[in-house]
This record gives C-alpha cells, structure tokens and sequence, in this order.
C-alpha cells in the first residue's frame, strides 16, 4: 500500500530566491500544502512556466518542471497533456507573462480547453524587469517607463479568460491560504482548463497594489467571497448585500426593509453573471471565489478519442501499407 | 530521378500497353510539356494526371508546379496564370527541364507568361476560342498573337478546346459552367494520345474523385475520351511520339512529392522508433501539406496540432518532446524567424525535436509559392548565444524521405533539436519513388531513462554526449529543466562563469561529434581531383548533376559533391574540395554555403547565385562551369 503524500513531497532542494516579503512565498507554500490531498504522486505531475517571477515556481517544486520561454507556457502544456494525457499539468504565469506577450496562447488554451491548471499570479507590475507597467496596471499608474502616467487601459485577467470561453474560471488572493487552498482543490478537480487569477503582492515594485482585499482592518468590506448558491453577502457583520437596480449591480445595506431574498443568488453557470461579477469595481466590493464553472470536452480528450477511433477503424499503423498506397506501378 | 539499375542489363522494363497508334510514330527520349492555364483550369490536376500516366508508361519523370500565391487571381490575367512542367525520359533525369519542348495555354495569359521559356520551333497548343478580345486585352496583348505572325517562329497548333468539348457533351443537361471546368480533360486526352499515354490510370482517378457526382464523372470521361479521340483523327498532328520507358531499378513505384515523403519519412522514424509522433503546426505555404498528411494518419498513433501561432507550433512539439514523443514541428521562412527563441531553448535543454524549414523566396513574406535556399545561415546560425544544431538539406523529392528519417535520428540519439531543410521546388515537385521496405528500415534506438540510482539530467553519454531522456511520469526523476544557464550534471540554475563556458563548450562538442558517423562525402565524377567541382545542397542536385553528366560527356573534367550534412560539415569535406582546381558553389541565395566554405577551410571558392524563385537551369550551370574552365 502506498504511503499518503505529505507536502515534502512537493518541496524541491533549490533554496527559494524570490524578494523577502514577496507574494509568490504564499502562493507557493499553499501550492505544497494542496498537492498531497490530489493524491497524484510527484512522478505525474508538471509544472510549466514562462518567464517572470512567477515563472520561477517550478524549480521549487519536487515535480516534473520546465521552465520555458516569454509567454509561451500554455503552448508547451499543450503539446506535453495531449500527448501525455494521464500527466497533471499545470502552468504558472503572472500578468505580464499571460496577457501580454503570452496573451494569445492563453485566449487559445482556454477556448480549446486544455485540460490545465492555469495559476495566473497577478501583481499589475513587471517584477523581473524592475518595475514597468503591466498590461493589468492601471490608467495613469506611475512606473520607470510610465512616469507621467500609463496611458494604457488594463486587461481584466478574468473578462479575459470569460471571454475566451474558459471553463473554470476563478479568484483567490495570495495571502487568504484556505481560499486559495480550497480554489485550487476547485481548480484541480475541474476537467478542462481551470483558470485561476492570484491576487498577488510585489512588495518592491508595488506594494500593497490589493491592500482593501488584504488588510485585515478592511478587506472585510471590500472582499466578496462567491459561494454557489448562496446570496452575495459582504462586510465585516455581513450586512450588506449585492441587489440589481434594474441591469446594474449596487451595494445595499442589509435590514431596514432590505432583506436577503432581494439579493443576487451566485451561480457559477452563469456566464452573463460571471461576466458582470467579473467586471466588479469600486464602489462595489472585489469579488473572490469560483466565478464560473461549466463543463465542455477537453482538447487533449477529444483528440485522444479520435486516436483510438481511428485505430479501432483502420487498425493499428501500417507503416507498409501507407509507403506502398496511392498509385504504384511495377517495375520487373 | 527514378532510381537507376545497379548492374548493366538489368531488367528491360515492361512494354507499354497503349492501343496501336493508327497514325506515324516517332520516337523522341524525352519531351518537356509544360500545361499553363487561369488558376481555374485545372492545370495542376491535368500536369499531375499526366505525369501518373507516363510513370505508369515507365519513364522516367520530374515535375515542377509554379502556381501563383493568389489562390484565384482576376479570370484571365497574368497574376492568375498557373502552371506544372513535366520532364519524361527513357533515360535518367534530374530536373523538369529547363524549358518545355511543348506548352499547353488555355488563354492568352498563359501564352503571354511562358511564351519567352519556349525554344525556336517549340510547339505551343493554344485553346483558339479562348482568345477573345476581352482575354487578350486582360492578358495585355494590343494584338492577336495567333494572327499577327509574332508566334511565327514556333509550330503553333490552334484547337477548338471549348467548342469540342461543349459538343462532347452536348445533351448531357450540365450547365455550361460545368461543362467548361471539363476542358482541362479535353486536353490532358489529347495530349494523352500524342504522346501515347494510357488513359486508365486517369479515368481511376476521376472515378474516385467524382464518385459521389456521377454526372460530373461521366463528363470528364466523356471529354477525356473525346480528347483522345481528337488526336488520332484530327489532321492537326503529324504523328504522335512515343518515349519509351527508362531503365529502372525493378521494384514497386509510386510517384512522391517532397511534402509526401517529409511525411512518411517522419512516420516511418516514429514507427521505427517505437514512440507517438507529435507535429505541432500552424498553416504557411509551402509546407501545410505536411500537416494536412499527417493528419490522416492519427491510427499510427499520430497526434497533429493546428497551432495558433508558429511560436505554439514550435513549443508544442517541445513539451510533447519533454513528454517523449517523436516531435516536430513544419513551417516556412517566415514560420522559422518566429520560432527562433523557442528553438534555442530546445537547444539549451536539449530536448529531441525536428524543425522543417520548406523553404521559399524571400525576405519578408516574399514568394510564397516559389522556392529559395536562403534560410541556411538563419538554420545554422539563426538563434541568440551559442545555439549550434545539426542541419541537413534533403536533395530531391524522394530524398526528403530519406531526410526527415534521419532528423529524427539524429535528434533522438543526440538530444537535439535538428533542422530539416527542404523548399518549395521539393515541396510540390513529384518524381518515381522505390517504395522502401520498411523491414529494411534501420531501427531508430530509444533508450527513456528509468533509473533514478545516479540520475542527474545532465549526466552524458560519454560518446555522443547527449543527456538522459526523462520523461514525466518516471519515478525518482523527477526534475526540473528550463533556458537559465545550468548548473553541469545537475541542471540547476547556475551563473557560475566557468560552469557557463563548460557548458556552451559541451553542447558545442556534442554537436560537432555527430559528424564521426557520416558515410564519406562522395564525388560525382573525378575521384581523385580534377579541374573543376560544383558545389551544392539541397534541391539544386538535379540541376548540377544533369549539368556536370553533360559537361563530362564533353571531356570536362567538372565533378559534383552535393551536401546533405550541412552542419556540422563532414570532417572529409575539406579534404575533397582541395582535390580540384576550383570549387564553384551554385545556390539560390547570395552565397551563404559560400560564406561558410570560405570561413571554415579559406579554399577561395566562387559562388553562382540565382535569386528568382526558379530553379537553375541545367544549361545556366553548364554555361557557368565552361566560362570558369576556360578562365
């Protein structure tokens, strides 16, 4: 009998070498702390980045990993789960990496549905680089190739990845480690490409960039955690909800007359709600949790069944057969 | 070039089985007709049909199809002219010919855009009634050519293709549309006679191509036939021509495109090997037919990926290269510059892929459709930092068979990527192929490490140098591999200076050592040195060979070494240049090969350059060989 996987498992001898203080610590110490209840032992599982800060998660993981080129992770995950579809394969990329000079492998993963686990960690700044904008930083952010401002309008990772119809579509913050334990379980049991969007904090380049969702005398009023079926309810006394005025989501205070069943119900099979929870700003509170789920073939499923078709229809290659077809002649 | 008998008196070849000529017959020992039409006459269909028929009369053949990138080009311009040229021989032959002994024009345009390839007293057919007023004016022509004596100098042979075919089917109840699309098989029957062709063969093909519209089928035979039909009787030809059929190693034919043979090159090294073929791909001209393919053949098994990108075709054969599948990936000159940087990674971690560069005229995005050899310093050279890789260049259609197999070779025993280079002319030209027996087919050994007792992922084979292949799903191996700078044996991420060079050394070394296991270069011609050698790569074989036979029949002594290990270089190379007098490097570049000779042994080599998208002219090289004899 196999012994249980404990998160040692998953640590790798490479001593860490991100900034002290630095998100990506978080997100990695959850990572290991996750992998042992999957149940799929090391040898099964990849971890493909790009490049970026992010991109350096796979040397600390006791894993198969391959840390590639600018953007292109999604690509090389491809190639790997279609051929090698029994593999649990995952990509880490940050918000340069992704969605920027990596944005059209990721719109194409996801529409086609790979069955990957996409970690997006989004700290809306280059990190690597030394502090440029990101394509999730926002209008008129100051940086050393922005310094009158960024004129640039930000991606939404999660409108995004909405948009390219991806399956699993979800939110977690680096320092809330039970949500993000509990999205990636979420993410890991969804059968197609799970795409996850980590709020994460730079500490050198720009820091405290989600400080209403991760300060604790605040981000309960900012935070909205989604749960499936349940009302959107907020607040450090949970007293305020999310009502429709009409198309338009607003923030209520519970009581007075205001009461739950008035308030938006989440349900994760919902692409128009999630499209409009996604697109939450300020005054209306940062929403984490499962936006949207929904179920559709995987590529690496669907290609792999064509395979075997054709091989139970055609038989095995016939590598004699196929050099001799076509028209052939004789010479005596 | 068909494959030629090894001994003297090998086999005469079969007799042909055409009905008896009820006409004269002369013999010619070989014919070049080239079919020119709009894009939507069916030129190449007729052109490629033609050529089946004469292999299956036993000749010897060579195709090269020149259609333009515009897929339909305004009906009846000279942008839309498309054409296919077919060389058949009772002898050996190399090239599709330099110029056609017949052309075929549909239209005015066709005439107008070949018209200057033809030789005096060449004969050239035309379709009378497709020379209008309106054609000849949307081809240029202020003038009627078939009137106003320009065309004096040629045997023009004017037929009434469109009438008699309308006529052939007259009560078959298609539209005249349908009707007119048939003209080509009008042609492809009369030309079938002239030179005696069997039909059947084509009439197979139509059966299996028209076989859900069966009214379509029995137009096209019927308009065949009548073509056929029109030959023998009409008083428009003196005689027809018969060439007889070549001396041929005996064996099982088929006629093969390079495209074709880059495919099953490919599954036969995955077959041979044991594992998956993976082909990461995005669409490029010339080279999606690899795609197309290869995506037939999913039983085997083969896995195609339709990329979004060049660069997602490229990654994609790495991961799956990373997972242990025979990957590769298909692309053109354009294609090659996006995948650069995911190459060099490849190169870096030193994982088993072969990129196929079909290559064509550029730069930019050039000529789609014609051929180049313009991307060999971008194959050799063509990455950031040291990046060395092995690149060989297939000479011939069928030779790319031969080419694609020992890539994947290559790149599985010395884990690396390796660069397949082939072009257009190969691409889409066809020639008779010895269909290989694939018992006889050396085994392609893949050893995946399992052991993790002394396992490091830079630990080297202490002859070939190459690293352990360990895939995921392996216990006790797990690791990790990526583009920083690796640590030696370990593969962790190190800056240490000396480790960097050691590294950049060793890989350099592994790819070097790959040229202990080529067979000898050979020399076409002058053993043992002479006045004059021609040096090439890639598809400029037939030209230069067909070149160097006719210059030695004259007494020249002007011999032939065509690479096909184009890096690194065969270690016996230098050795064999300094044999001769002067070395000439002919290639459809500005000199690139030329560079590298020059560079690497300082033998002051001349170069002959084309750059037109066409192929050399045998009578180019023989004219250029003469002048450097005589200076």
């Amino acid at each position: 009998m196999a012994t249980a996987l404990t998160r040692k498992d998953f640590v790798s001898d490479q001593e860490v070498r991100w900034c002290p203080g630095c998100g990506d610590y978080a997100i990695l110490a959850g990572v290991q702390k996750v992998m042992p209840e999957f149940g799929v032992p090391p040898e099964n599982v990849v971890f493909i980045s790009g490049i970026g800060c992010s991109s350096r998660f796979p040397y600390y993981m006791n894993t198969y990993g391959f840390h590639t080129i600018h953007g292109r992770a999604p690509a090389f995950a491809t190639g790997l789960k279609v051929s090698r579809p029994e593999l649990d394969v995952w990509v880490v990329t940050g918000d340069g990496d992704g969605l920027s000079i990596g944005g059209n492998h990721l719109i194409h993963v996801l529409r086609r549905n790979v069955d990957l686990k996409i970690l997006l960690f989004n700290n809306r700044i280059y990190g690597l680089t030394k502090g440029q904008y990101s394509p999730t930083s926002e209008v008129g952010k100051v940086t050393k190739s922005t310094p009158l401002g960024s004129v640039d309008f930000p991606f939404n990772p999660l409108t995004v990845a909405l948009g390219a119809h991806a399956t699993f579509v979800a939110r977690t913050v680096d320092v809330e480690q039970k949500h993000l334990g509990e999205t990636l379980k979420r993410a890991h049991d969804h059968r197609g490409s799970s795409f996850i969007e980590i709020l994460q904090n730079c500490n050198i380049f720009n820091d405290g960039a989600f400080n209403d969702v991760t300060d604790k005398g605040i981000k309960a009023e900012h935070q909205l955690i989604l749960e499936h079926g349940k009302a959107l309810i907020f607040g450090k006394n949970r007293d305020k909800g999310i009502r429709l005025n009409g198309h338009r989501p607003e923030v209520v205070a519970l009581g007075n007359g205001v009461s739950e069943s008035e308030l938006i119900v989440h349900d994760e099979s919902n692409l128009a709600l999630a499209f409009m929870l996604g697109n939450f700003e300020a005054p209306l509170p940062t929403p984490i949790g499962v936006f949207y789920a929904t179920s559709r073939p995987t590529y690496d499923a669907a290609l792999n069944k064509q395979l075997a078709d054709a091989k139970t229809k055609q038989g095995p290659g016939d590598l004699k057969k196929l050099l001799a077809s076509g028209d052939t002649w004789t010479v005596d | 070039m068909a494959v030629p008998p090894e001994a003297a008196g090998a086999a005469e070849s079969r007799g042909g089985s055409v009905d008896a000529p009820h006409k004269r017959q002369e013999k010619r020992d070989r014919v070049v007709i080239r079919f020119a039409g709009d894009s939507g006459d069916g030129m190449q269909l007729t052109g490629m049909q033609f050529t089946s028929e004469s292999a299956l009369a036993g000749n010897d053949i060579a195709t090269l199809p020149d259609f333009p990138a515009e897929i339909r080009a305004p009906a009846g311009t000279l942008a839309g002219v498309s054409g296919f040229q077919l060389n058949f021989s009772s002898n050996e032959i190399f090239t599709a010919g330099d110029e056609p002994n017949v052309l075929v024009a549909m239209n005015p345009a066709a005439l107008k855009a070949n018209v200057d390839d033809v030789p005096p007293n060449g004969v050239i057919i035309v379709d009378r009634e497709a020379f209008t007023d309106a054609n000849l004016k949307r081809a240029g022509y202020t003038g009627n050519p078939l009137t106003d004596h320009s065309l004096d100098k040629f045997q023009v042979i004017q037929v009434d293709v469109t009438k008699m075919t309308a006529s052939a089917l007259h009560g078959s109840g298609l539209s005249n549309r349908d009707v007119f699309r048939t003209r080509n098989m009008f042609v492809l029957g009369m030309l079938s006679w002239l030179y005696q062709r069997p039909i059947e063969s084509t009439i197979k093909y139509l059966d299996s191509r028209f076989k859900k519209r069966p009214e379509i089928l029995e137009a096209n035979i019927k308009t065949l036939k009548a073509g056929y039909n029109y030959g023998e009787t009409a008083e428009l030809f003196a005689s027809s021509y018969e060439v007889p059929p070549a001396k041929i190693t005996p064996g099982l034919y088929r006629n093969i495109t390079g495209n074709s043979a880059t495919a099953l090159g490919f599954v036969a090294a995955a077959v041979k090997s044991g594992r998956p073929l993976f082909l990461g791909s995005y669409p490029i001209t010339p080279a999606s037919d690899v795609l197309h393919e290869l995506s037939g053949y999913k039983n085997f098994p083969i896995y195609t990926f339709q990329a979004e990108d060049e660069i997602a075709g490229v990654s994609s054969a790495i991961g799956a290269a990373f997972g242990g599948a025979i990957a590769i990936t298909t692309t053109s000159g354009p294609g090659m510059n996006l995948k650069a940087e995911a190459i060099g990674l490849a190169v870096k971690t030193e994982l088993p892929i072969v990129v196929t560069d079909i290559q064509r005229a550029g730069p930019s995005t050039g000529m789609p459709t014609k051929p180049e050899q313009a991307d060999l310093m971008m194959a050799i050279y063509g990455r950031h930092g040291e990046a060395p890789l092995p690149v060989i260049a297939a000479a011939t259609p069928a030779d790319c068979f031969e080419c694609a197999f020992e890539a994947v070779r290559i790149a599985l025993k010395y884990m690396t990527p390796v660069i397949l280079l082939t072009d257009g002319q190969l691409a889409n030209g066809a020639e008779p192929w010895l269909v290989p027996d694939p018992d006889r087919l050396p085994d392609i050994e893949v050893e995946l490490r399992t052991d993790p007792e002394g396992f490091m992922p830079y630990l080297r084979d202490e002859e070939t140098l190459s690293r352990p292949w360990a895939v995921p799903g392996t216990k006790g191996l797990e690791h990790r591999i990526g583009g920083l700078s690796a640590e030696n044996l370990t593969g962790n991420v190190s800056y240490s200076p000396a480790n960097n060079e050691l590294m950049v050394r060793t890989r350099a070394r592994k790819i070097a050592g790959i040229a202990r296991e080529y067979p000898p270069t050979e020399i076409f011609g002058d053993t043992a040195g002479g006045d004059l050698v021609i040096l090439g790569w890639g598809s400029t074989y037939g030209p230069i060979r067909e070149a160097v036979k006719q210059l030695r029949e004259k007494g020249k002594k002007v011999s032939h070494i065509h690479l096909r290990y184009l890096n690194p270089f065969p270690r016996d190379l230098e050795d064999k240049l300094r044999l001769f007098k002067k070395v000439m490097i002919a290639e459809m570049n500005m000199g690139q090969l030329l560079k590298l000779v020059r560079a690497d042994y300082l033998i002051d080599a001349f170069g002959f350059n084309k750059i037109q998208g066409r192929p050399f002219k045998v009578s180019e090289i023989v004219n250029r060989a003469s002048r450097a004899l005589e200076g």
